[in-house]
């Protein structure tokens, strides 16, 4: 808890530049984040980065306005750690540096937000990324909510290593890391208080390590995307359309836990629409597949991990789902937000 | 995961199937309820029975037929300054004459997506000065609870609390359909949540007086082709009756309390469907003594009269003479991000399920 008596709430004061949004910095962010580069309280952190020969450097940024703030299996700075770390990981960046902005809402409660920079800081911890810069800014109440966040990160892809969205070549395996849709479902339950039971939870993990093991095991993936937004489906759809290649999947290999599937049954909603914050997608070389599984198996990010399907030629741009009984149907991209039916 | 994987099994689909692919002659059935059709296009049942079995999709997805001037009157409800209207998911993106509910809400109209009407309740409970409008849309499985929420209201004295009706029932829009005449059918694939409300016996004229055949139906593929093969078995015998399939879920006389708290509540009335005009007898209305938490009378909405979207042919795929891929905005025009009508938007709809699932184009 920070000590100051009048901080227990968020106020215009704490993002007006003078005393109390100093002693936010200090006794809120630095205290969790206190790394040597952000301790300097520079206007820009000064990182020395050499690269090797054939060594990339990659970049990503994203903005996390989930709702509720927290919920079973983590909370939006969890969220926004792994979020930043797996967008980095599906190029095969290691990653290296994050900077991280909050946007908060006047009122909001600074004992939650000292909560959720410490889940950040424990997150950037277990992966072994630094958080290098951050900002701070306080909204009036009813402008935002809660807690906006933003990140953005660097990482370093090896020499050698080649993942592309349009890297997908007829012949290649579809594979996934494990269940999916948790992370959909459990906020969707946790949103509108539906209690489905407490195996419903969040997938949210930080993936760099497995994507680390896959390679160094040489594991060359063609394509890494993790079904964030719009789920197994979205993903699919964009690299067929990025690759010009057809995807069949098969309905019946596509790892779904009991929970999720009882959510889904009950609300009327498909899976393949559902978040995952945990989980990736890879489209691999059909010789790659039995290391992939055998790799992921392995670790405990993995133990769920499949190969759902197969790269086609025919009707390049499409994703085909096969069901139990030999049917067929197109997988499309999600429409709007998932919305459970009535009756 | 139990009650579904049994009702799924691929080894019991193909023993089914394959029992009703080796009868004679063609069928042609009516699922009523747009669950119904959900699942027939989930699991691919018309491509396993194409050419034996024709399904045909009925007026069973209640934000389907509810008419385009019933949805502009709760959206001038959801305009009035004060209102928070609370609403299913499925209302939200099903455009009226001018516009929807979503664009409503994104000019500024309070309207809140609940799961229980429950949920309405506590709104109310929480914000006395604001005026909770509850959409009710839906069949008899969904009225029963809305009546219910309604007297609870009314017990707390929560007169902030009010209730927009555009509920309806089942039956006589079966009837209607029957009395046009523009459609052939060899039976009716009924309802399974409406008949856990209402029972066998509000069917009875549709098998009794028309000579078609009605069976409840679960809504796992099992259910669906145990639902058809009663069907057949039915017609070749020439004897139409009601039968329950669903056993599970279904008693022959229904719910009695759901009915009796849902016919303390409404009453019937004409009600216009989508598709159909008005359908005598066919809508439930807030009876007099609930008169102070009618929205439609409190709030007295004034629009002008609708009319349905140019092109649109949701009206014709809700009497089954138009299916989904024949309407010209198909796919092109009308899709789910963007909808012309509403059987684009439920998860109940026609051309949703047609869309979702791949229909024809397979």
């Amino acid at each position: 808890m920070s000590e100051h008596p009048a901080d227990s709430l968020v106020s215009m004061a704490h993002g007006a530049g003078g005393e109390a949004s100093a002693r936010l910095v200090r006794d809120v962010f630095m205290r969790s984040f206190g790394g040597a580069v952000l301790g300097r309280m520079e206007d820009s952190a000064r990182l020395q980065l050499a690269l090797s020969a054939g060594e990339k450097l990659a970049m990503t940024t994203d903005s996390y306005v989930v709702t509720p703030i927290f919920f079973p299996g983590g909370d939006i700075g969890k969220l926004a750690i792994c979020g930043t770390v797996n967008d980095l990981s599906m190029v095969g960046a290691r990653p290296q540096y994050i900077t991280c902005g909050f946007i908060l809402e006047e009122g909001f409660s600074l004992d939650s937000l000292e909560r959720l920079v410490a889940s950040m800081s424990a997150t950037a911890a277990e992966v072994g990324v630094e958080i290098v810069a951050g900002d701070t800014k306080v909204v009036g109440r009813g402008a935002a909510d809660g807690v906006f966040i933003n990140t953005a990160g660097m990482g370093i892809i090896p020499a050698g290593v080649e993942i592309a969205a349009d890297a997908a070549r007829p012949g290649d395996l579809v594979a996934v890391s494990g269940t999916v849709g948790e992370h959909g479902a459990a906020i969707l339950a946790a949103r509108e208080g539906f209690r489905l039971g407490e195996a419903l939870v969040s997938d949210c993990a930080p993936l760099w390590d497995l994507v680390r093991s896959l390679i160094y095991a040489g594991v060359r993936p063609a394509v890494l995307r993790d079904p964030t937004r719009g789920g197994l489906a979205a993903v699919l759809n964009e690299i067929a359309a990025a690759s010009g290649v057809a995807v069949r999947v098969r309905e019946a290999d596509v790892p779904l836990s009991e929970a999720v599937r009882g959510a889904c049954e009950i609300l009327g909603l498909d899976p393949w629409f559902l978040a995952c914050e945990g989980r990736m997608v890879a489209f691999l070389r059909p010789e790659d597949g039995d290391l992939f599984l055998e790799i992921c198996q392995a670790h405990p990010l993995g133990a769920g991990a499949a190969i759902i399907g197969r790269v086609e030629v025919e009707r390049p741009g499409r994703v085909v789902l096969e069901g139990a009984y030999g049917q067929r149907r197109p997988l499309t991209m999600p429409a709007g937000e998932p919305l459970p039916r009535i009756c | 995961m139990k009650l579904v994987d049994e009702f799924r099994s691929p080894q019991a689909v193909r023993a089914l199937s394959e029992r009703i692919l080796a009868k004679d002659g063609t069928w042609r059935f009516m699922e009523v309820c747009g669950t119904h059709t959900m699942a027939i296009a989930r699991f691919g049942l018309k491509e396993l029975l194409a050419g034996k079995v024709r399904f045909l999709s009925g007026p069973g997805c209640p934000v389907c037929v509810t008419s385009a001037h019933d949805l502009d009157l709760l959206i001038a409800v959801a305009g009035m300054p004060g209102v928070v209207l609370t609403t299913f998911g499925d209302m939200l993106r099903v455009p009226g004459s001018r516009t929807s509910l979503e664009q409503a809400r994104a000019k500024g109209a309070e309207v809140k997506i609940i799961y229980s009407p429950l949920e309405a309740l506590e709104l109310a409970r929480e914000h006395r000065d604001k005026q909770v409008v509850m959409a009710g849309v839906g069949f008899e499985t969904t009225a029963p609870v809305v009546a219910g929420t309604l007297q609870m209201a009314v017990a707390e004295g929560l007169d902030n609390f009010y209730v927009f009706s555009a509920h309806k029932v089942i039956p006589p829009a079966m009837e209607a359909l029957l009395r046009l005449g523009e459609v052939r059918v060899n039976g009716f694939i009924c309802p399974g949540h409406v008949s856990a409300i209402i029972g066998t016996h509000p069917y009875e004229p549709i098998a009794g007086g028309f000579g078609v055949p009605c069976v409840i139906s679960g809504f796992e593929p099992v259910d669906v082709l145990q639902t058809v093969l009663m069907l057949i078995e039915m017609s070749e015998a020439g004897r139409p009756e009601v039968r329950v399939q669903y056993r599970r879920g279904v008693r022959e006389d229904g719910n009695p309390k759901a009915r009796a708290v849902m016919d303390a509540v409404f009453e019937l009335a004409d009600a216009e469907w989508r598709g159909f005009g008005a359908i005598p007898a066919s809508g439930l209305v807030l009876r007099p003594e609930y008169a102070a938490h009618d929205a439609l009378k409190v709030f007295d909405p004034r629009v002008e009269s609708a009319e349905e979207p140019a092109g649109c042919s949701c009206g014709d795929v809700l009497r089954g003479i138009t299916e989904p891929e024949d309407c010209p905005l198909f796919g092109s025009y009308c899709t789910p991000e963007n909808p012309v009508g509403p059987c684009m938007v439920s998860s109940e709809g026609s051309c949703a399920a047609a869309y979702r699932y791949g229909g024809r184009e397979q």
